[in-house]
């Protein structure tokens, strides 16, 4: 694959497309059922913090002078609101799932917030002093729950939980469905040399062997990368995964799964990858600034690739067939025209 | 060759650029001998349209000569075939365009990617429309490279002018198929926002399809007018001298309209409180689309009627009437025209005589004053409905 789309070679899996867990990627069954577990117990724990948030906050709003009682502090209803208001704000953002540890870590910041507003209640003059202190620190025992699940969570998120022990590197998934029978479309792209037709960034792909190939690829800034891959699975019409072997400029492996789509519309094709850009996740998120996002980068190869097999080339417009971009436009000389500009035409 | 550029918000420029040349097999040349300026193209000029880069050539109603084709054309086009190019670039292979979806079709957006982040899918690459649709060069220059020009463009007959056959690259089939989404019966009374040159297009179309009634609503006395005298509209409401939604209870006892047709889209005027209150909410970024139009089109249409949105919209919208839409059991229809399906019928329409589509055009400049036509059209100057260019 091209330089972004390298991936490890010690993780590939391909059996739960919808599987965001890392600890399910790898070989080892007992591993696996660990990381899963983990994964739903750090989860529902999270759940559990963000109903408790959202319990709190409508507590804090509704009867702000209960709570002010039972906490032993003076009753300022506007700030308890407010406080409430944020309550049900990480609340709501755990429980909608969109980014659960971004919610728990709201939780800590609200946490050290209230701890510091509580030890502004704790001085000898306060006469309800031991409710205070109690209420102390019974926050601190949540706080120390919301640390532990918040960590945990983004831990899981940039794929580096425990269980799946110390790996690195980043992950595209992509879909798409091409309108061709699921037998052209295996086999188009079981023809190694095919690739680089479609995928932006790969130079040549030269098949060494029955399950070796050599490839070059030109990653942002022109940098040429060569590696060797071999073919780990192979399934006619189901399956294709591979992983870089040692000694080339980068580490990659994937896989590639084919299914006919329901309604004769063809076959559908889900893609993964993974790689360890070169300057690392760094060196990614820098590239990312540039307009080369791996994601981006495997979605566009995918469309190509949906090109060649249904219209029989890669469609360009007078922007796309730049590399950086460019005003819808034709080019100002021809050495700035892409690769594919060189159709023999008629007239004129 | 001269085409006419962005250069940034309310400022486009007619420069030199390079001569388009062909980049895929089915590609072919248009030397351009008409072209036009299109409501949308204001949506660009006004900034609206995200993704619009500097020297990005505009324009994506033109027709003209076939100069040049690329190899795998065949026989299919041949160099002088005089052609109407459509505005979406198809492929005419996708599961999309075999249903007739032309205007999604799901091989000619090399920016898919893109567009699936801004509408969650990719839409169909469109002529000089930002690069959310393709960054292709657009139709407001002396040449054009058309892809798939085997599948987009069609052949009109010499005796047939410019004027008349120009329109069906894009406003006519949108106005029809606006008109058609409304699956018009006997007896129907439509009722179309806006009286730009789509909405004239609307209003012709639905009398075309058999509506008894077609109301015109807009703010410009002189293209209310053009709609009764030309386009047929039998009714028409100026919303700046009359409360729209009582004048349309009014005009059909109470019922409303069988069917609303939105031929505004996102840069919709109104009344002053509900205008300034979008606009503002639009400068602020807090929404990128001010619905007047639409949130009016749903209040005023009868139960279980429907909604045709062709005015184009680019993001999202507030306070849209979603209880009354619902419990009222309202259709919703929309999308880009899918041209492609419409340009055969409606070119024999006009063949027959049953419509002169050139009876929108009330300004004709040289490309070079392309410029002016923007402002002019913006402006709605010199009572300007539509402005049509000669490279």
């Amino acid at each position: 694959m091209a330089t972004e789309l390298a991936t490890r070679a010690d993780a590939v899996g391909y059996d739960d497309f919808r599987s965001t867990d890392p600890g399910r990627e790898h070989g080892n069954g007992g591993a696996k059922h660990n990381g899963r577990r983990q994964s739903d117990s750090d989860e529902r724990l999270a759940r559990v913090l963000g109903w408790f948030s959202i319990g709190l906050g409508l507590g804090e709003i509704a009867a702000p002078g209960k709570l002010a009682e039972l906490i032993g502090v003076e009753n300022k209803p506007g700030l308890f609101r407010l406080m409430g208001l944020r309550e049900i704000g990480s609340g709501v953002a755990i429980l909608s799932q969109s980014w659960p540890a971004g919610g728990v870590w709201s939780r800590v910041a609200g946490d050290a917030l209230d701890l510091a507003l509580l030890s502004t209640q704790l001085a000898p003059k306060n006469p309800q002093r031991g409710k205070t202190i109690a209420a102390t620190v019974a926050l601190l025992g949540v706080t120390a729950l919301d640390l532990f699940t918040s960590k945990r969570l983004s831990e899981q998120s940039r794929g580096t939980s425990a269980p799946a022990g110390a790996r690195r590197g980043l992950r595209v998934k992509e879909a798409i469905t091409v309108n061709r029978p699921v037998g052209e479309v295996y086999d188009y792209w079981h023809d190694f040399q095919n690739l680089p037709r479609f995928m932006t960034h790969l130079e040549s792909v030269q098949v060494l062997g029955p399950k070796r190939s050599h490839w070059v690829a030109v990653g942002p800034g022109g940098m040429r990368v060569e590696w060797d891959a071999e073919t780990v699975e192979d399934r006619t019409n189901e399956l294709i995964s591979w992983r870089s072997l040692p000694g080339g400029d980068v580490e990659t492996s994937g896989w590639l799964r084919f299914k006919p789509a329901p309604g004769r519309r063809g076959t559908e094709i889900v893609v993964e990858m993974r790689y360890d850009p070169p300057g690392g996740v760094l060196g990614a998120t820098l590239a990312k600034l540039f307009g080369e996002a791996p994601d981006q980068i495997v979605a566009r190869d995918l469309r190509a690739f949906k090109n060649v097999m249904e219209v029989g080339e890669v469609l360009h417009s007078d922007a796309s067939i730049h590399r950086r971009p460019h005003p819808a436009r034709p080019p100002e000389n021809d050495s700035d025209a892409g690769r594919q500009a060189g159709y023999r035409s008629t007239g004129r | 060759m001269k085409a006419n550029c962005w250069e940034g918000k309310k400022k486009v420029r007619v420069e030199q650029v390079p001569d388009p040349k062909i980049l895929n097999s089915r590609d072919a040349i248009v030397r351009i001998t008409s072209t036009a300026i299109c409501g949308s193209d204001l949506h660009l000029y006004n900034g609206f349209i995200p993704t619009m880069e500097k020297g990005d050539i505009l324009g994506h109603e033109f027709m003209g000569e076939v100069v040049e084709t690329g190899p795998g054309l065949k026989n299919h086009l041949r160099i002088g075939d005089r052609v109407v190019v459509p505005f979406p670039i198809s492929c005419g292979t996708c599961y999309s365009c075999q249903r007739g979806l032309f205007s999604v079709c799901e091989n000619t957006n090399p920016n898919a990617w893109l567009a699936e982040k801004m509408f969650g899918h990719a839409t169909a690459g469109i002529f000089g429309y930002s690069h959310l649709t393709g960054g292709y060069a657009g139709g407001q220059a002396e040449f054009a490279r058309v892809p798939f020009a085997d599948v987009g463009p069609i052949k009109v007959p010499e005796e047939l002018s410019d004027e008349q056959v120009l329109f069906l690259s894009d406003i006519f089939p949108t106005g029809y198929m606006g008109a058609e989404m409304c699956d018009i019966e006997p007896g129907a009374v439509i009722a179309v926002w806006g009286s730009g040159p789509v909405g004239q297009f609307a209003i012709a179309s639905a009398k075309l399809l058999g509506a008894e009634r077609v109301i015109a609503i807009d703010r410009f006395d002189y293209r209310l007018r053009m709609a009764v005298e030309k386009a047929g509209a039998t009714d028409a409401i100026n919303y700046e001298q009359v409360s729209v939604l009582e004048a349309l209870k009014e005009l059909t006892g109470g019922r409303g309209p069988d069917a609303c047709i939105d031929a505004v889209g996102m840069e919709a005027h109104g009344h002053p409180a509900i205008y300034a209150y979008d606009r503002t909410k639009q400068a602020l970024m807090l929404e990128t689309d001010r619905p007047i139009a639409l949130r009016e089109a749903i209040m005023a249409c009868r139960n279980g009627g429907t909604v045709s949105v062709i005015g184009v919209y680019g993001g999202f919208i507030d306070k849209f009437p979603m209880g009354s839409l619902m419990n009222r059991s309202i259709t919703i229809k929309t999308g880009q025209c899918h041209v492609q399906r419409y340009m055969r019928p409606l070119l024999e329409r006009v063949q027959r005589g049953e419509i002169d589509p050139s009876f929108v055009i009330t300004h004709t400049l040289r490309l070079d004053e392309a410029p002016q036509g923007y402002d002019m059209f913006l402006h709605k100057e010199d009572e300007c409905v539509k402005v049509v260019l000669k490279p």
